[in-house]
């Protein structure tokens, strides 16, 4: 233990601990702009500045440990010359045209200004002097480098969290810049839309594509029908945007702000989230009876998901050998659009043409998805624009709905039914517990052997995590699976997917099936959920994800009565013919830069 | 006759045979070495001063069974160019010296990182560095040294980026603590020192720590290697012993018209004409990593401190504030107050920054721009503004 004093009080913390946490102990918050709790230490931006007294340089809170004797000062008058210099010189280069950025009221540097009453700027503007162009050539992010504070969060995401590398720091000096391969478009690179970048971004330099116009078009024209769909993290996200607390569920508030909108019909991702299961339990099973029966040296295991479309963008630029291993089943998001230009219209008796689908997601990498060409199975695009939460929570206040008054509602029928394994999809290792629910059933006749249905060992925060369940007293169709022990594995963010495949790859580790979701935490964690994110904030979304399933009368997947009904009056079995055209899809191999 | 107090050295130059040298150290206990540079006084060379026996003391205690010595060969100081010549001339003498280091740490494996600049001299360091791991074969110390080429960036002299360049990344300073000693190259303890240091602890092996001791001041012991360019009839390298004032320095190298002295290069400071006579060359006055500029009457120190400005602006990496925004505001407030576009009460905000740039900054460099911008501001004020 180390004892130290800040601002006179004594304080007694770990080794190893920084200035910064030290003070956090005591109440003592000290600004930051650089530092990011998921990140790895920086010290760039020089907001956090302290004295230590007797020291000559002032030192970085974010980045000193605290060293035993220590006497700080977090806000003397050295410590808040150099801190309103250093907010005053961000400024000096920044794109300070708050009213018109989107993050007007939500960026940090905004704060930052406020808090220490920068009027007047002291110094020389030197944003007029640069060229900048705001890139907008992704359908997910749009980087604006005159908002730009090269603190570097988005950098550090994308290298250290996700392993991906589409962003960099190029040039020195007047010159540096956050860039990526070649200086080209987000849309030309690496990048796989997950938007990890946008949710540590402090100012608006990075920010999701918004569609809101276009929808509140559709929705304001009387000729078109406009269906929503809601993805299940953001129903444990979106109240954080309205003046709740993290870890609130508020389904039946979001099916009822949905519906004040005006969205003709409010339905729910979830429903295609328990027809994924079924079409990719039983892509797995086929795989593994090729595999084990027909002894087929071409089938491709360990199968992986495919719900995550930053991970599938993943892939195909980084480990496109291993395409083959990835279910052809889309994510629910696509099999639901496919749907309600076929199914729901048919039904509905409307022409297709006069439906816009409006998907809610917690994730930018949607709006890609979306937007891929393969996604047009039913004769239009599938999905016509994807919201994420923020926009969603935007659309609210932009309608002047007190959210937090709102009685509760239920998602409008034909595609509105979903079961509690749908809802776990939106927590890493959700899809592999929902898969497992079914298929250890349909094998063995029998519920999964564990407590509540709770498949614990596949939950959790853990990077990589791997389980197995052993196949006994199976039925007689699935007889050929007596006595295998089925493995599965689980990553998070895609710096743990690469290690998994890599693992994969060197032959360390055997597995039948693998679930990636591309952001940390799974979807609840996802690009487009509300800002902040840490650690905690996941944890309690995480918490409330597993509560709303423990609530649900229905919590398998084959148990879904609106999937049932579909198979019998639409599609006919897993796999079918009808499921190929409208549910599967395939990928593409991309280049490495 | 006046006697002139500017005392040549030949140290650094001298030709001696390293082999004897090191026969010397192999006999010594790593500890017995340390000591002996501990004692000599030595401070390092590149311009910091850090004492070099403490620094090696400190990676020696480290118990790690990685270690590394890396020569810090990044010359690029504006004004410095003594590095090329010693590598040039006594390039076995900078080896022997990375070899004494490897033996009092306990490391194994050296790299000398060059200033890309500087590549011409790659076909003859390789070729030396032959003879050099020849020598280390048949001595039984198993140390290699590895060669290193930058790419221009004035950063990568900072230690710490200069270890992110060797190990394949982006050249920007690290946070301090760790220190090099404790977390440095490959974040093993890692002792870097300067090319002229590394040849200064060899001649201590070879003629003591005392002789070495004797020369110079109480807080600048011995000699150094001096870059000397401007307005000189004498520019060239020169080996002087420390301790002597600006004044008796202008004497010997002046023009006769000599109107100030950048002392320490770009990132040192300016010693104005009535003040040659109190600054002493070396720790307890202006430090100096070699770069002495002398500039006569003909100069406009606004075009002197333009130049450092642009230098910087350029030359920041651009990780942290107060040096990547800093540089730039400096450069153009000194502009925009020759024009008139701002007041001259304007340079108080300036010096005010300076002073930020000076304590709030990461690495060395942004906190060592305060030096020349305050020093050349304060004393030619009327330059600037007129």
């Amino acid at each position: 233990m180390v004892k130290l004093s800040i601002n006179g009080l004594l304080v007694e913390v770990q080794e190893g601990t920084t200035i910064l946490e030290a003070a956090r102990q005591l109440n003592f918050r000290i600004p930051v702009l650089c530092h990011h709790d998921d990140l790895c230490v920086a010290g760039n931006c020089r907001v956090c500045v302290v004295e230590q007294l007797g020291g000559k340089a002032l030192l970085a809170a974010c980045a000193t440990p605290v060293a035993e004797g220590m006497q700080i000062l977090t806000n003397s008058l050295k410590v808040r010359t150099a801190r309103k210099h250093v907010i005053e010189l961000l400024l000096s280069e920044h794109n300070a045209d708050c009213t018109k950025c989107y993050k007007n009221g939500q960026c940090e540097l905004q704060n930052l200004s406020n808090e220490f009453s920068v009027g007047d700027h002291i110094f020389l503007d030197l944003i007029h002097h640069k060229d900048y162009t705001i890139d907008r050539y992704s359908p997910s992010i749009q980087k604006d480098d005159s908002k730009c504070i090269r603190c570097q969060r988005c950098v550090r995401t994308c290298e250290q969290l996700q392993g991906v590398n589409a962003l960099c720091v190029a040039h020195k000096g007047e010159a540096q810049k956050i860039s990526t391969f070649y200086d080209h478009s987000m849309a030309e690179v690496i990048c796989t839309n997950c938007g990890q970048c946008i949710n540590r971004c402090p100012t608006g330099a990075l920010v999701e594509r918004t569609y809101l116009d276009e929808v509140w078009d559709a929705i304001l024209d009387p000729e078109v029908h406009v269906v929503a769909q809601t993805a299940p993290a953001v129903r444990v996200g979106l109240g954080e945007d309205l003046g709740l607390e993290p870890g609130e569920r508020v389904t039946g508030k979001m099916v009822s702000a949905l519906k004040r909108l005006g969205f003709d019909a409010v339905l729910d991702t979830d429903f295609t989230a328990d027809l994924t299961i079924l079409e990719e339990g039983t892509e797995l099973l086929t795989r593994l009876k090729k595999a084990l029966v027909e002894k087929d040296p071409e089938v491709a295991l360990p199968m992986t998901t495919s719900c995550s479309p930053g991970w599938i963008k993943f892939i195909e630029h980084t480990f496109p050998e291993y395409l083959p291993n990835v279910s052809t089943c889309k994510s629910p998001q696509q099999m639901f659009g496919a749907l309600a230009k076929t199914y729901y219209a048919n039904d509905r008796e409307i022409d297709p043409k006069k439906i816009v689908t409006v998907s809610i997601m917690p994730c930018t990498a949607k709006k890609y998805e979306a937007d891929r060409p393969e996604m047009r199975s039913s004769g239009f695009k599938d999905v016509d624009y994807v919201i994420t939460t923020r926009e969603l929570a935007r659309m609210v206040r932009q309608a002047g709905i007190d959210f937090t008054m709102l009685k509760e509602d239920k998602f409008d029928r034909l595609m509105g039914d979903s079961s509690g394994a749908a809802v776990i999809f939106g927590a890493t290792g959700g899809v592999m517990e929902a898969a497992l629910r079914t298929a250890y059933e349909i094998i063995t006749g029998r519920e999964v052997p564990f407590e509540n249905l709770n498949i614990t060992p596949v939950r959790g925060f853990e990077g990589v995590r791997q389980a197995s369940v052993l196949l006994e007293d199976c039925v007689e169709e699935w007889s050929f699976l007596e006595g295998v022990e089925l493995k599965c594995a689980v990553a998070h963010g895609l710096s743990y997917a690469r290690e998994l495949m890599q693992a994969v790859k060197d032959g360390k580790i055997e597995v039948h099936f693998i679930e990636v979701m591309a952001c940390p935490g799974g979807c609840l964690g996802g690009g487009g959920q509300p800002i902040p994110t840490n650690q905690e904030i996941r944890e309690k979304r995480a918490a409330a994800i597993y509560d709303e399933d423990m609530h649900l009368a229905i919590r398998k997947s084959h148990e879904n009565p609106e999937v049932l009904k579909l198979y019998k009056n639409f599609l006919g079995e897993p796999l079918g013919h009808k499921s190929h055209e409208l549910l599967h899809t395939h990928y593409k191999e991309r280049e490495r830069y | 006759m006046k006697k002139i107090p500017v005392h040549r050295v030949d140290l650094i130059f001298e030709k001696i045979t390293c082999k004897e040298i090191f026969e010397k150290v192999m006999e010594a206990k790593p500890d017995e070495i340390i000591q002996s540079v501990i004692d000599s006084g030595l401070k390092g060379r590149g311009g910091a001063g850090f004492p070099t026996g403490l620094k090696w003391q400190f990676a020696a205690r480290e118990k790690n069974d990685e270690k590394y010595i890396v020569c810090n060969a990044d010359e690029g100081e504006p004004g410095t160019f003594k590095d090329r010549e010693i590598l040039d001339m006594v390039p076995e003498k900078v080896f022997c010296g990375m070899a004494i280091a490897s033996r009092a740490i306990g490391a194994k494996i050296g790299y000398i990182y060059l200033r890309g600049e500087y590549k011409f001299l790659v076909p003859k360091l390789e070729e030396r560095l032959k003879d050099f791991h020849g020598l280390m074969k048949k001595m039984g110390h198993p140390f290699t040294i590895h060669l290193r080429l930058g790419s221009g960036a004035y950063i990568c002299g900072e230690e710490s980026a200069l270890f992110e360049s060797i190990e394949g990344r982006r050249g920007e300073p690290r946070n301090k603590p760790p220190y090099p000693t404790k977390e440095g190259l490959f974040n093993k303890p890692t002792c870097i020192n300067n090319v002229e240091t590394l040849v200064y602890t060899v001649m201590i092996q070879k003629y003591g720590a005392m002789h070495f001791k004797e020369m110079g001041t109480k807080d600048s012991r011995g000699s150094k290697v001096f870059s000397v360019s401007g307005d000189t009839p004498k520019a060239g390298i020169f080996e002087l012993e420390l301790g002597m004032s600006v004044k008796e320095f202008v004497e010997e190298f002046g023009d006769g018209d000599t109107k100030a002295v950048q002392v320490g290069g770009a990132a040192g400071f300016c010693v104005p004409r009535k003040r040659f006579d109190e600054t002493i060359i070396g720790f307890e006055g202006v430090p100096t990593g070699g770069s002495m500029k002398l500039f006569n009457s003909s100069r406009s120190m606004y075009n002197v401190l333009h130049n450092y400005l642009d230098f910087f602006a350029e030359e920041s990496c651009g990780q942290c504030t107060p040096c990547r925004v800093g540089c730039q505001q400096l450069l153009k407030g000194i502009e925009a107050v020759k024009k008139g576009e701002k007041s001259i009460k304007y340079l108080d905000e300036l010096v005010k920054l300076a002073a930020t740039m000076k304590i709030a900054a990461k690495c060395g460099l942004g906190q060592s721009v305060g030096n020349a911008f305050s020093s050349i501001v304060d004393n030619f004020k009327e330059e600037i503004i007129y």
